[in-house]
């Protein structure tokens, strides 16, 4: 079973704190593997928050292919950081030749165009560089975004931390919004690119428990955007639903809960906005899910939420501090991290609440 | 050999033999006059009889007249093996045997120089069926929970109606951030998912679908099952259409147009919108054939709800005027969205073909968003009365052509908007919520029965040729009969009953099939909830394949 977390604080914080808020959950997962998604980044990032950053992990042959495809496209290269690496023996991991992170200025031609013609070319970018680099296993590209970075990787997640140096906490790599997970996907093949968080246009999902209309959902959403891919993991699912309904859809967050667990019929008979509950919910059944499963998610903005299937049959639990708010499958990992924080106070999200935590760090808890 | 040809009709041609024991006869008469065929009948034997009295024997002989149950020789009124001499029998002295050497399909043509016609369904390949090589193989045990079916909520609805394509959804956000309609969008009926099919009053008699109509009634107003009955094309009983359980009703225009002058006519008087229209192009038993009323079921009350001479009534096979799909759309939009002002879903059933993709996808691309509903019949449907050669040999069954319209619809992305409804042989076996489940997760929104009501209220017809003599008006048990002393033999309280129950049976048992894989919501087009135990099936309907 996975354990999923995430971090949202008015300060930066280092990765070192996801490691600690996901170790302590370590008998809920299967330490196969680490993988998080760091959103509005501080340290060597922040001065570039408006230009793409590109997250790879390749060979060196995959490198030059990257490299040339973007040159080729019109990206100028700003900034580039490799994380140095402690490769000592005995550690579990199965890594890459190279972890590269790269910023780049958009194409000339590209720099008077609006914002969605921009995001459309990075996404196209993208998916252009993974189908290169799919041949012969040349890398993985996770995302390519403005202030995102992404690292996955298969091993256990101490020793991942270890030789990342991720346990030790600098200001050089840090972020406000950190989301993350340590267990590859172990009910189908073990793929770099299954591993949650999952990525796509701004928007980060990751989630715990089966997705059992994940048949349902992926044949709908292979057809509703070129960027619902892969399907590596029945999470993903999660993560298009959510871009499906707030970006292509342009439906506030609050109706993504009535897409993925619309209300009994009986209780939309009973609400004022029936109409629009049953339009939705017969439009995109194929979107439902039907539990068990919580999912997080992180919104362009840097909104963070959570929620849950109808059943509520995979736990989640919120917690904060004057300056962070943790999202934890269980209350253990926010110990560890907000030692002192008044527990009372944590939420145990229910079956029909999405919790919101806004930019000003406020918890709003949304009814279904 | 010279007073009797070789060529005369003898028991040993016919489907059925009546095994008869003289010797538990008490000559009650309740069989002959219990058989509506005529098929059985007194006689007066002549026996002789040896016996000795006397110490030593002397042999002597008597003869005398025993009166016996015998078998009718000839081909209108021959045993259909119905069984009811069998039951009403109190000595058990009578019943009818499936005779395997029956000519009856041969000398029938023989004799009469024109087509078998009966009613019932498909003889043929009684034992196979593609369902019962399905089972729900994907059950939820460490990934995810099971449910509870005796605790946990189930939501078992299906849709009825239009659904629109999410981004052409009538929305605007509102200055709260709320979604609000702007615009008119289809109607849509969230309804049981299994709809009783359409059979109409004429194919059954007044009794029969008076039963129907009363346990849809109780179903939705007493058990909060939301089940919905189609008409058939025979019209509706002027004080239903005035009443507010018109709204349990889809009404049904086939080609013959029957009883649709008072449907029309009472409009102004209805209280309530029907559930739906279902407008029959073709229909699964006999696929290119319209309805056919023999003349002996058209009684006095039929010629008035039709308005048609007792004579046979022969849907024609096609809606006049009505040479494309396309024009099918509009025809369903000019005539029946529109009168109802746009609040009722119409909705289109077809005979299950080799040509069923090319119509849904039609249907489905229509920009016009009217079609409400894809009622998909297959070859092991019923039918009141049809040409033997068409139930027998035309048609095409309904699993893999639904799977294939489903996936259609997958391959655009257009899954749901026209909701698919299946049908045709489904609850053959007796257990309609395992077909409906199977059917659901190949991608079926729900599915309809007809037969299976029937056998319900106590038909007994088969698919291995007992009795499908729904055609004759002679109906042994009063379902599909005219004739008030048959009729009479059916308690229409007792069938609702009879329907009702097995509705709240099915109820707890598609929850006993949903529990298991984890859902609570139905399972459309979930496939890999299914497994097949046959490599071809499994390869066919795109699922996974176990031994």
């Amino acid at each position: 079973m996975c354990r999923i977390g995430a971090i949202k604080s008015r300060n930066y914080v280092h990765p070192s704190q996801a490691l600690l808020l996901m170790q302590s959950q370590q008998k809920g997962h299967d330490n196969s593997g680490f993988a998080m998604v760091m959103h509005d980044l501080g340290g060597i990032f922040e001065p570039y928050k408006h230009l793409p950053t590109l997250s790879l992990a390749c060979t060196n042959e995959g490198v030059r292919i990257a490299e040339d495809m973007l040159h080729a496209a019109g990206f100028q290269r700003v900034m580039q950081w490799m994380p140095e690496t402690d490769p000592r023996p005995g550690l579990d991991i199965n890594a890459m030749p190279n972890y590269i992170f790269q910023t780049y200025d958009y194409p000339k031609f590209y720099k008077k165009e609006d914002r969605q013609t921009k995001e459309d070319l990075l996404l196209d970018m993208r998916l252009k560089l993974r189908r290169a680099l799919e041949q012969d296993d040349q890398g993985y590209v996770y995302s390519f975004w403005p202030d995102v970075v992404t690292l996955k990787e298969i091993g256990d997640p101490k020793d991942i931390g270890t030789y990342f140096k991720l346990w030790e906490p600098n200001d050089r790599f840090t972020a406000r919004v950190i989301t993350a997970q340590c267990r590859q996907n172990t009910n189908y093949d073990i793929v770099r690119y299954a591993a949650h968080p999952f990525f796509l246009q701004g928007y980060t999902a990751l989630a715990n428990g089966e997705n059992t209309f994940y048949l349902k959902n992926v044949e709908l959403q292979r057809k509703l955007h070129r960027g619902y891919i892969g399907f590596e993991s029945d999470s993903q699912c999660f993560l298009y639903s959510l871009h499906y309904v707030h970006r292509h859809l342009g439906w506030p967050l609050s109706y993504y809960k009535h897409v993925i667990t619309p209300l009994p019929f009986e209780e939309i008979d009973g609400r004022e906005d029936r109409d629009s509950l049953l339009a939705i919910r017969q439009s995109l059944a194929h979107l439902e899910i039907n539990g068990p499963n919580t999912i997080i998610g992180v919104l362009p903005d840097n909104t963070l939420f959570t929620c849950c299937d109808t059943k509520k049959l995979r736990p989640v639990v919120v917690g904060r501090d004057a300056d962070t708010v943790v999202i934890s499958s269980e209350v253990c990992g926010i110990n560890e991290i907000l030692p002192e924080r008044n527990w009372e106070k944590d939420i145990y999200p229910h079956e029909r609440e999405t919790v919101v935590i806004d930019n000003q760090l406020e918890v709003h808890r949304w009814r279904q | 050999m010279e007073t009797v040809k070789v060529q005369d009709i003898t028991a040993n041609d016919l489907p059925w033999v009546i095994r008869y024991d003289a010797s538990r006869c008490t000559l009650c008469g309740s069989c002959v006059a219990a058989c509506s065929f005529r098929a059985i009948e007194p006689k007066v034997e002549r026996r002789r009889m040896v016996f000795s009295e006397g110490d030593l024997p002397e042999p002597k002989q008597r003869f005398s007249a025993v009166p016996v149950i015998r078998q009718v020789r000839n081909l209108t009124q021959y045993c259909r093996g119905c069984g009811i001499c069998t039951k009403v029998c109190p000595n058990d002295a009578i019943a009818p045997a499936r005779n395997p050497d029956t000519r009856h399909p041969i000398v029938t043509r023989c004799v009469a120089g024109d087509s078998i016609k009966r009613g019932g369904r498909k003889n043929l390949e009684a034992g196979t069926r593609t369902l019962d090589k399905l089972r729900i193989g994907r059950i939820s045990q460490m990934t995810d929970p099971s449910l509870d079916a005796q605790r946990h909520t189930f939501d078992l609805l299906a849709p009825f109606g239009r659904i629109m394509p999410p981004g052409k959804l009538p929305f605007k956000i509102g200055t709260d951030g709320k979604l609000e309609p702007d615009g008119q969008a289809p109607p849509v009926r969230w309804i049981y998912p299994v709809v009783i099919g359409d059979m109409s009053i004429g194919a059954l008699s007044w009794r029969m679908w008076e039963a129907v109509a009363m346990a849809v009634a109780y179903l939705n107003e007493e058990c909060g099952l939301p089940v919905r009955m189609c008409s058939g094309e025979g019209g509706v009983p002027v004080r239903l259409l005035k009443s507010k359980y018109l709204k349990y009703m889809i009404l049904q225009i086939a080609s013959g147009h029957f009883g649709w002058n008072r449907i029309v006519k009472a409009m102004p008087d209805m209280v309530e919108d029907p559930a739906g229209v279902l407008i029959k192009i073709g229909q699964g038993a006999k696929p290119g054939d319209g309805g056919l009323l023999m003349a002996q079921k058209v009684a006095e009350h039929i010629q008035a709800i039709r308005g048609v001479p007792k004579a046979d009534l022969l849907s024609p096979p096609n809606h006049q005027g009505l040479y494309s799909i396309e024009e099918s759309v509009q025809k369903m939009f000019l005539s029946f969205n529109a009168a109802f002002k746009f609040r009722v879903p119409v909705a289109i059933k077809v005979a299950a073909s080799a040509t069923s993709v090319s119509v849904f996808n039609n249907l489905v691309r229509d920009p016009y968003n009217i079609v409400g509903g894809f009622f998909l019949d297959g070859i092991d449907g019923g039918t009141g009365a049809a040409h033997e050669v068409s139930l027998d040999h035309t048609g095409h069954p309904i699993v893999s052509k639904l799977r294939d319209c489903y996936l259609a619809a997958v391959s655009q992305g257009r899954q749901g908007q026209i909701p698919l409804w299946a049908a045709g042989g489904l609850g053959r076996a007796g257990d309609l919520a395992a077909d409906a489940f199977k059917m659901i997760a190949l991608g079926a929104n729900g599915v309809f029965t007809g037969k299976l009501i029937l056998q319900m209220a106590g038909c007994i017809g088969n698919e291995m040729g007992r009795c499908n003599a729904c055609n004759t008006g002679l109906c042994p048990v009063g379902i599909t009969t005219q004739e008030p002393r048959l009729v009479h033999r059916l308690d229409p309280e007792k069938a609702a009953q009879n329907i009702v129950n097995y509705f709240l049976a099915m109820d707890q048992e598609l929850r006993k099939l949903m529990a298991p894989i984890g859902n609570s919501s139905l399972p459309v087009g979930r496939a890999d909830a299914l497994v097949a135990t046959d490599r071809g099936v499994a390869e066919r309907l795109q699922i996974q394949y176990v031994c």
